[in-house]
């Protein structure tokens, strides 16, 4: 009977189990809770862009897959519990894109002493950019204090390269995340000689009548909003009630998805975002994953998705993973590579106009490279815009470089304080 | 006048507004533990429920429709027609009242006599339960609530305070209506309370439930009464805030607004509610103005709860609540 019992048993998990030999990559998602409007997008995007490669391909380098879901309902205490649970998946998780810059702090030192990368993407330890550091943690193609840059030059382009004695607003989740771009706009603020204002708001920010009314009262030319979740509806719709024009008020990539004007509707239009990737769905993949996800029934989700914003993002996550797996296995010779080979795979990354061409996404996103010292790309970021008669954000200027100058200096200064605090020895 | 002074008048009237949001949500707690001693941890969810109902009917959606269609394969939707904004908010009503009967069926009847800590848990696996159960029925993607209410600046009353100050003050049109209806919400609720049958039989129960069983009033009619009661409070709060930031499951998070006017206003008075929700608006907004800016700012809910902490220890039964005093 004991003997039955046990064969019965490995049977189920020689059948249930999946192959050591595949290549794991956990999903650590947000499909319920106060944030799953936007964890929804991203994963089915992340999902779909493996599942086609899955079905159109056969796999990376003949490898097949393994997606592993693991929901965190962006919780970081559940996001950890996640990671514990599938870093052992299919012999071995190769990277994880956390999804949340709570989640990430907690992990970097769990996944550095693992020996897993992480991809941070957009979000995150912003002075993990620092490879020399930071070994494991990963945040290509540009991060917050990017952003930060990002904003300002836009706003600088748009006054003819003056904007001393302009007044300019940051709106922002009072959190760590809402914080990260502080430094760099007081930075900036000395170097181009702008009044910044600092007004935080509470989370979760479906309360935000103090902020709007000190803006109605001290009028800034330009609001930068860093922000997430109901946070970003609630202030655009309240810029729109105290007839904030639209054009000057400008989001992080994080407060600009189709999610963020519906509550405002027609009204939002001209609101603007700034954007790491390319947006819409007027590229030859999609017709891919139209073929070979969706019509196929396999989609991660409703398939109502495609094409918005975060899940374009998604897509593009998943495609930079996957492109990192080909370079390690081209790098290490086997096709079957491990958590440490994709680390070299990440750290050699190099994503061209070609390549992205050639993978069905012409102009996706920017041209980077990483290395060793550097863990972030080169920086270059864009601006989109809310066009609410066609309902979709349109990116209105090619993708910049941030102000490296003021950003390098940032990174070192953090990631030297972070190395000494934690005895780590940089190098590379 | 001084420029600080008007901008503080103007701060002041935005934070009654703001206390009257947070009041409406206060009122649906109030009026479950008034009649059952309940502290019902679902309300925020109940809000969120009501809300995600109206939207769904009045956009025509087909409740648990991603489930229909992974389960049988289908791709439906919409019914394809369009409720009217009050005929949906009718309909919303009767989802409430059955909602109401379902809490009080399938949990509470089975929990009478049952500690209040006991009641409280039950309420908490509510609110879980709920949540999960509207994602499945309405998705989770937020959705734009218009029932027509008006939206922006008030313009006569900028017009008017401009001739006057000569600085035109922001009063958010749906702020007004939001003071309108929650007016009417808490008269209407007083005299029910006051002069019904019904009402005398809820304070009847909220006294004594056994006393109340002795004299013939149904417990379990009392008892759907009040939750389908908190289910209409709860969908007029959904309402407001969900127009302001579209309907979506932040909407669970505004009882963390409820909580220190609960504790300002008593838990057992719904004018206490109101009187607790504009003391904190006013409070939280004149501080986070006046202080605000000395300390970094986003001190609102640090100050509601910091004041509400204060009430706890010198008039613990708040400023309305019944002092309990049991005697040994």
């Amino acid at each position: 009977m004991k003997q039955k019992l046990m064969a019965t048993a490995l049977a189920a998990a020689m059948v249930a189990g999946p192959a050591l030999a595949d290549l794991t990559v956990v999903d650590t998602s947000y499909r319920t809770g106060p944030y799953a409007a936007n964890g929804i997008p991203f994963s089915d995007g992340y999902q779909d862009y493996f599942t086609l490669l899955n079905e159109r391909d056969g796999g990376i380098g003949g490898e097949k897959i393994n997606l592993v879901e693991c929901e965190t309902g962006y919780n970081t205490e559940k996001g950890v519990e996640c990671y514990e649970a599938t870093k052992g998946e299919g012999g071995g998780a190769l990277v994880y894109q956390p999804l949340s810059t709570g989640i990430t702090y907690q992990l970097i030192p769990k996944a550095t002493a693992d020996g897993i990368p992480l991809h941070t993407m957009g979000y995150g330890r912003t002075s993990a950019k620092n490879g020399a550091v930071f070994k494991w943690v990963f945040n290509y193609p540009a991060n917050y204090w990017d952003g930060a840059s990002h904003a300002i030059t836009h706003i600088l382009n748009e006054n003819g390269g003056d904007i001393s004695g302009r007044k300019i607003a940051l709106v922002y989740h009072n959190s760590a995340y809402g914080k990260e771009p502080i430094r760099t706009l007081e930075e900036l603020s000395k170097k181009h000689g702008f009044e910044l204002t600092l007004l935080p708001v509470d989370h979760p920010g479906q309360e935000q009548k103090s902020q709007w009314l000190q803006i109605r009262r001290e009028k800034p030319d330009n609001v930068i909003m860093w922000g997430w979740g109901v946070m970003n509806q609630v202030a655009i719709q309240e810029a729109v009630n105290i007839r904030f024009p639209m054009d000057q008020f400008i989001g992080i990539w994080w407060s600009g998805s189709e999610n963020d004007v519906k509550a405002a509707g027609d009204k939002a239009d001209g609101y603007k975002a700034l954007a790491f990737h390319n947006l819409g769905d007027d590229y030859p993949v999609y017709d891919d994953i139209q073929e070979y996800v969706v019509d196929s029934g396999n989609a991660a989700g409703a398939g109502d998705q495609i094409g918005t914003v975060l899940y374009n993002r998604g897509m593009y996550a998943a495609m930079l993973a996957a492109e990192a797996i080909k370079t390690a296995q081209e790098m290490h010779g086997t096709a079957t590579i491990n958590a440490a080979q994709m680390r070299d795979g990440m750290e050699n990354l190099e994503m061209t106009e070609e390549k992205m061409a050639a993978l069905g996404l012409p102009n996706f996103g920017p041209e980077f490279s990483v290395s060793c010292e550097n863990h972030g790309g080169n920086g270059f970021g864009a601006v989109s815009q809310w066009n609410a008669e066609a309902g979709e954000f349109e990116l209105i200027t090619d993708y910049y470089q941030s102000d490296q100058e003021i950003i390098s200096m940032l990174v070192a200064e953090d990631s030297a304080a972070f190395a000494a605090e934690n005895g780590i020895e940089p190098g590379c | 006048m001084p420029d600080q002074l008007i901008f503080a008048m103007e701060v002041f009237l935005n934070g009654l507004m703001a206390g009257v949001l947070y009041a409406l949500v206060a009122l649906g707690f109030v009026l479950i533990f008034k009649a059952s001693g309940i502290f019902n941890f679902a309300q925020g969810v109940l809000a969120l429920f009501a809300a995600l109902t109206l939207v769904g009917i009045m956009d025509g959606q087909v409740p648990f429709s991603h489930l229909i269609n992974a389960v049988f394969g289908t791709d439906i939707h919409h019914f394809g027609w369009h409720v009217p904004a009050l005929a949906a908010i009718l309909l919303t009503m009767v989802v409430m009242v059955a909602l109401a009967w379902a809490v009080n069926h399938f949990i509470f009847r089975h929990l009478v006599g049952q500690e209040p800590i006991i009641l409280f848990m039950a309420t908490i696996g509510l609110a879980y339960f709920l949540e999960g159960f509207g994602d499945i029925m309405w998705g989770a993607d937020i959705k734009k609530l218009d029932v027509g209410l008006p939206q922006g600046i008030n313009t006569v009353i900028d017009e008017v305070t401009y001739g006057i100050f000569g600085y035109g003050f922001f009063i958010d049109n749906l702020d007004l209506w939001a003071t309108f209806v929650a007016a009417l919400l808490v008269i209407a609720l007083v005299i029910f309370a006051q002069y019904s049958k019904h009402g005398r039989a809820m304070r009847a129960v909220a006294d004594d439930h056994q006393a109340a069983l002795s004299v013939g009033v149904s417990l379990n009619f009392i008892w759907v009464m009040v939750w389908s009661l908190a289910g209409f409070v709860a969908l007029v709060a959904g309402i407001m805030w969900g127009t302001k930031s579209g309907v979506q499951f932040s909407l669970s998070l505004i009882a963390l607004k409820a909580l220190p006017v609960l504790m300002l206003g008593g838990f057992t008075s719904i004018p206490g509610a109101i009187v607790g929700g504009l003391i904190i608006g006013v409070g939280e907004k004149l501080f986070e103005f006046a202080i605000g800016p000395m300390v970094g700012g986003a001190t609102e809910n640090w100050f509601a709860y910091v004041l509400a902490l204060l009430f706890l220890v010198f008039r613990p039964q708040g400023l309305f609540g019944e002092k309990i005093i049991e005697r040994v």
